[in-house]
This record gives structure tokens, C-alpha cells and sequence, in this order.
């Protein structure tokens, strides 16, 4: 539609809109956007719902192995709730022109990202509490901010969304600080999941400010409130006083607090390794990848079935 | 045999079920042909955790030697689990876990409907719970193993191809002994044999909608699970299930 607009109606149009989006008025479907606010929303939209689908795999990894009835129910309920949320931003995205198969076959062709956090290994049972209350601790404190954003069905679907992922922080706590109360053995292993989760969590919250490309017009437009770095800083500061108070160690020597800041200072994030985690080079890509290709490809017959059915009978 | 010892085979036996077939389900996680069904499996694996949850703290209670639900899934060998054969069957593709769920689910579903009349208010009760969500695995099953037997060729193919295999199964379902035998004269368990017409008429009127072709009665079948005679997938199941209890014997999760 906008192509055939004149160039001075679209920047009447964009005129309207920003000054809209400066009073704070939501944005819904139907509503006139500029093609720049639907691809960055829809890329944005697009990778955090890949990035819940992804993210059931790591814990998935452990589900086979929970070491308790209980423990095994909260996982699954858990992994389930992602799936969940995964279905429920697909659907949200669609709400700008794009459908589901097709944001799927951007991920799997690799052009659509999904976050670099689900690209590391989950190596012992601590690692579903330190994802739970570390990477959907970071996601919270992403996602509370995007609950305000500009867009209808994306701020609606993150108000949603963070109810359950608190739940999933306060699971993934507990089960840390159940094992810091434990044997040594199981302290161990929780301290060694805070070692291997702690960076790439802060590594989350995407580049510096003055190296992050899209933030520009995500923040005038309202679909991101806060910078990388204020979010990253917010979630370090309410994360390191609960390590503390179960006994783990924050496996960075620079960090103190800070009283004149009132924030805690960190040391420099290995910027190199994020990067190649980005570029496809972590530790787990490949597999991600491989896992969500097979499971898509695997399935194909099932879905060619429910179709041919539906067709049949006229369903 | 005293009606003690025949309550505790049974819950767990029920226990046994539930969790060894949910166990499978947990193995789709992630990994399912389309988001709506990794949601549907996770839901009945969560359903099946829940009631064989309930059934192995009745179990402990019941055996009164402070073991624990936890106990009694984790720290058993394979031959003392007790559940069907079928459960225990690998995933293979979607219709072979679709039918697994769909031919036991008609039994669990007649048999939970029974023992909701049980005399024994806990297995009544447990038996209410489980027969609401034993209805929607059934339904849930029963409306794929339609699609996929009418849908295409190749999705009929596989889905003849699982019955064919899931048959060798189907007798066991039904086997009692001494436990039942004990538990039925007090009322508290049903007999599985009186169920099995109405089994046969449930599968029969999916089997035909499906346009699949039912197995005859000959060749292989299983016998034994209840009495901890199982196949080499157990085992495997097992292994991975209880690593972690195993590994670290002092310590609570």
C-alpha cells in the first residue's frame, strides 16, 4: 500500500505516526505504520518467538534426566509454557503480514536469528536452574520493559508472557539454591552452571549501546524503552545480591558495588565470543539448527496428512 | 497374598504405567512435527506424571516403609517395574506414539472409568482425576490416528505399519493375577476382562474411520510386564530416567 503513496504523503504520514507514538497512543494491525516500524517489529517479534522455540531444547536436554517426579513435572510444565509463548508471539507477529511457516523457514534457512544464549550446552542438571533464574531472569527484565511497548499485540502478549516467566525465574532459583543446600557434589555443580551461564546471560542483552545498530529507531518508535546496556546493568544488580545470598560466586573478579553509582561495576564482556555465537560459530548451532531442521523435516509428513484429511473432509 | 500386599502391586503397577509412558512422551519435547502437538504431548505427559505421582504415594502409604514416590520411580530395577509392555515400546515416528497412546488410553480410559466405583476411596478418587484427562488423550489420539489412516498414502502406510506392530502388545493389556484376583472380591479393582469387548468396539470404530486394517489375533504376543518380564527398551528408559538418583545416592533435589 505504501508504495503508492507519494513520497510527500508518506512523510505526512510518518509525521502522524511519530507524534502518535509520542503521545503514547498504541499501535494496532490495522493501523498505518512505516515499512521501517514493521520490519523492525516483525524481526524482532520474529527471533523472540524462535528464541522460545530454540530455547525448549537445551531443557528438553534434561527432561529425560529430571532427578525428581516433581522436578521432572515443573520441567516439562515449564518447557510447555515456552512452546506456549513461542505459538502465542508467532501469532502476534502474524498480526503484521508475515505467517508462521514462513518466519519457520527463515529460521531454519538461517536468516532469521533467535538468541545466542540457547547456543551453549547444557552439561549438568544445575543448568536448568541457572537458565530458569538466570537467562529467563534476563528475559524478564527485557520483556517487563517491552510489556510497555508501542505495538498492541506484542506489548499484550509480553504482559502475558512475563507472568509465567516469573514463575520459571522463581523455579530455576530454587532448584539453585536446593543444590547449594546440598552435597558438595551438587554445590558443585550448581557454582560450575553459574560459571558457564553467568556471561553468556549478560552476553543476552545484545552489543554496547554505542555498537547496536537497530537502537535508534526502536527507541523513538517506542518498541524498545531502555538501552542494552541500562537492562544489562538492571539485571546484574538484582541478580548478584541473590547469588550471594545462597553462596555462589559471580565468576567475574572486577565485579564490586559500587556506592557512588549505586550500580554494581563488571568487568568487559567477551565481545569476540558473542560475536562468533551470533555469526553461527558458538557451541551449539549447529546442533540447535540440526535439532529444528530434523524435528520440522520429520514432520512434514504429519502435516501433509492433517491437510490431505482436512481437504477430504472438508475440515 | 493379603489385600495390603495386593493394593501395593496394583497402585504401583498403575504408577508404573503412567510414568513409563509419559517418560516417552517427555522424549518429544522440542521435537514435535508442529508446536500445537509438542504442546499436546507435553500436556499428556504432564497429566501422566501427575497421576503416577498419585498412585506411587498411595503405593508407599499403602506399603508403609517410608519409601518415598521418588523411591519407588528411581530406585528400581527393570524387572521390578510392572508396567504393560506396550508403554515401554520406542517412540519410532508420530503415529507409532499416537497409536501407542490411543490403544492404551481405551484401556486406561475403561479401566479409570471402572475404579471410579472402586470401594477403595483413594483409588476412586485418583481414578476421578485420571479419568478426565485419559479422556482428552484418547480423543486427542483417536482424532490422529484417523487423520493419519486417512490422509495420505504415506501417512496411512505408517500408520498400518505401527498398528501392525502395537498388536503384538494388545493381549498383555488385559493379563491379571493374583493381585486383581484379591483386590476384585473386595470390590477395589475391576476385571480387565469384562472390559475388553468394549475395548475391542472403541478401537474398531477409530480403526474403521482411520481405514486401517485390523491385525489378527495370531502371531507374537507379549506377556509378562506385570510381572517385571519386559522388552530391552526398559532398561534404556530406566537408565537415563534414574541417572541422577543413582549417581548421587546422599542427595535430595
Amino acid at each position: 500500500m505504501e508504495n503508492q503513496l507519494t513520497a510527500e504523503e508518506i512523510t505526512k504520514r510518518e509525521m502522524e505516526f511519530d507524534a502518535k507514538i509520542a503521545k503514547g497512543i498504541v499501535v494496532e494491525p490495522k493501523d498505518w505504520m512505516p515499512d521501517r516500524y514493521r520490519k523492525q517489529l516483525l524481526r524482532m517479534m520474529s527471533q523472540h518467538a524462535h528464541s522460545e522455540v530454540v530455547g525448549m531444547l537445551p531443557e528438553g536436554n534434561w527432561l529425560t534426566r529430571a532427578p525428581s517426579l516433581m522436578r521432572k513435572a515443573v520441567l516439562l510444565a515449564k518447557i510447555q509454557d515456552e512452546a506456549g509463548h513461542g505459538l502465542y508471539i508467532y501469532s502476534a507477529a502474524e498480526t503484521l503480514g508475515t505467517d508462521r511457516a514462513e518466519m519457520i523457514d527463515q529460521l531454519l534457512s538461517g536468516h532469521a536469528k533467535y538468541s545466542s544464549i540457547f547456543n551453549y550446552p547444557t552439561l549438568n542438571w544445575a543448568d536448568m536452574g541457572a537458565i530458569g533464574w538466570l537467562v529467563d531472569g534476563a528475559a524478564i527484565v527485557n520483556q517487563t520493559v517491552l510489556a510497555k511497548c508501542s505495538y498492541g499485540p506484542y506489548s499484550r502478549a509480553m504482559v502475558r508472557i512475563c507472568k509465567e516467566e516469573n514463575f520459571h525465574n522463581k523455579q530455576g532459583y530454587q532448584i539453585m539454591a536446593y543444590l547449594m543446600k546440598g552435597t558438595k557434589e551438587q554445590q558443585e555443580m550448581a557454582q560450575d552452571a553459574m560459571n558457564r551461564f553467568w556471561w553468556p546471560s549478560l552476553m543476552m542483552f545484545g552489543p554496547h549501546d554505542t555498537n547496536s545498530p537497530n537502537s535508534g529507531d526502536l527507541m523513538k518508535w517506542k518498541v524498545k524503552l531502555q538501552t542494552n546496556d541500562d537492562l544489562r546493568q538492571r539485571f546484574i544488580d538484582r541478580t548478584v545480591p541473590q547469588a550471594e545470598a545462597i553462596g555462589l560466586k559471580i565468576p567475574d573478579p572486577d565485579l564490586k558495588w559500587n556506592p557512588q553509582t549505586r550500580h554494581y561495576d563488571f568487568g568487559e564482556i567477551n565481545w569476540e565470543e558473542f560475536n562468533n555465537v551470533i555469526k553461527g560459530n558458538g557451541p551449539c548451532n549447529r546442533l540447535r539448527m540440526k535439532q529444528r531442521r530434523d524435528a520440522h523435516e520429520n514432520g512434514a509428513w504429519v502435516r501433509s496428512a492433517a491437510l490431505a484429511y482436512a481437504e477430504k473432509h472438508g475440515k | 497374598m493379603t489385600q495390603q500386599e495386593a493394593l501395593f502391586n496394583y497402585s504401583l503397577r498403575l504408577g508404573d504405567n503412567a510414568l513409563v509412558l509419559a517418560q516417552r512422551l517427555c522424549e518429544w519435547c522440542g521435537h514435535g512435527p508442529v508446536l500445537e502437538e509438542d504442546i499436546a504431548m507435553s500436556n499428556m505427559g504432564l497429566d501422566l506424571i501427575g497421576q503416577s505421582r498419585g498412585f506411587y504415594s498411595y503405593a508407599a502409604l499403602v506399603e508403609g516403609k517410608d519409601r518415598t514416590e521418588d523411591d519407588l520411580a528411581f530406585l528400581r530395577n527393570e524387572r521390578e517395574f510392572f508396567n504393560r509392555c506396550m508403554v515401554e515400546q520406542p517412540n519410532y515416528d508420530f503415529a507409532a506414539t499416537m497409536m501407542r497412546s490411543f490403544l492404551y488410553g481405551c484401556l486406561s480410559y475403561l479401566q479409570f472409568r471402572a475404579l471410579t466405583k472402586s470401594t477403595d476411596n483413594t483409588i476412586a478418587g485418583l481414578a476421578e482425576k485420571s479419568l478426565k484427562e485419559v479422556t482428552y488423550h484418547v480423543r486427542h489420539s483417536s482424532d490422529w490416528v484417523i487423520r493419519l489412516g486417512d490422509g495420505t498414502d504415506e501417512s496411512h502406510q505408517k500408520a498400518q505399519t505401527a498398528l501392525d506392530e502395537l498388536w503384538h502388545f494388545t493381549n498383555e493389556l488385559f493379563e491379571m493375577d493374583e493381585s486383581d484376583e484379591v483386590l476384585i472380591k473386595a470390590g477395589i479393582a475391576c476385571d480387565l476382562a469384562a472390559l475388553r469387548n468394549e475395548w475391542n468396539a472403541m478401537i474398531d470404530e477409530v480403526l474403521l474411520k482411520a481405514t486401517l486394517i485390523k491385525p489378527s489375533e495370531s502371531g507374537y504376543q507379549s506377556k509378562g510386564g506385570m510381572k517385571g518380564m519386559h522388552t530391552e527398551h526398559l532398561g534404556h528408559l530406566l537408565s537415563e530416567m534414574q541417572f541422577l538418583p543413582r549417581a548421587y545416592p546422599d542427595a535430595k533435589w
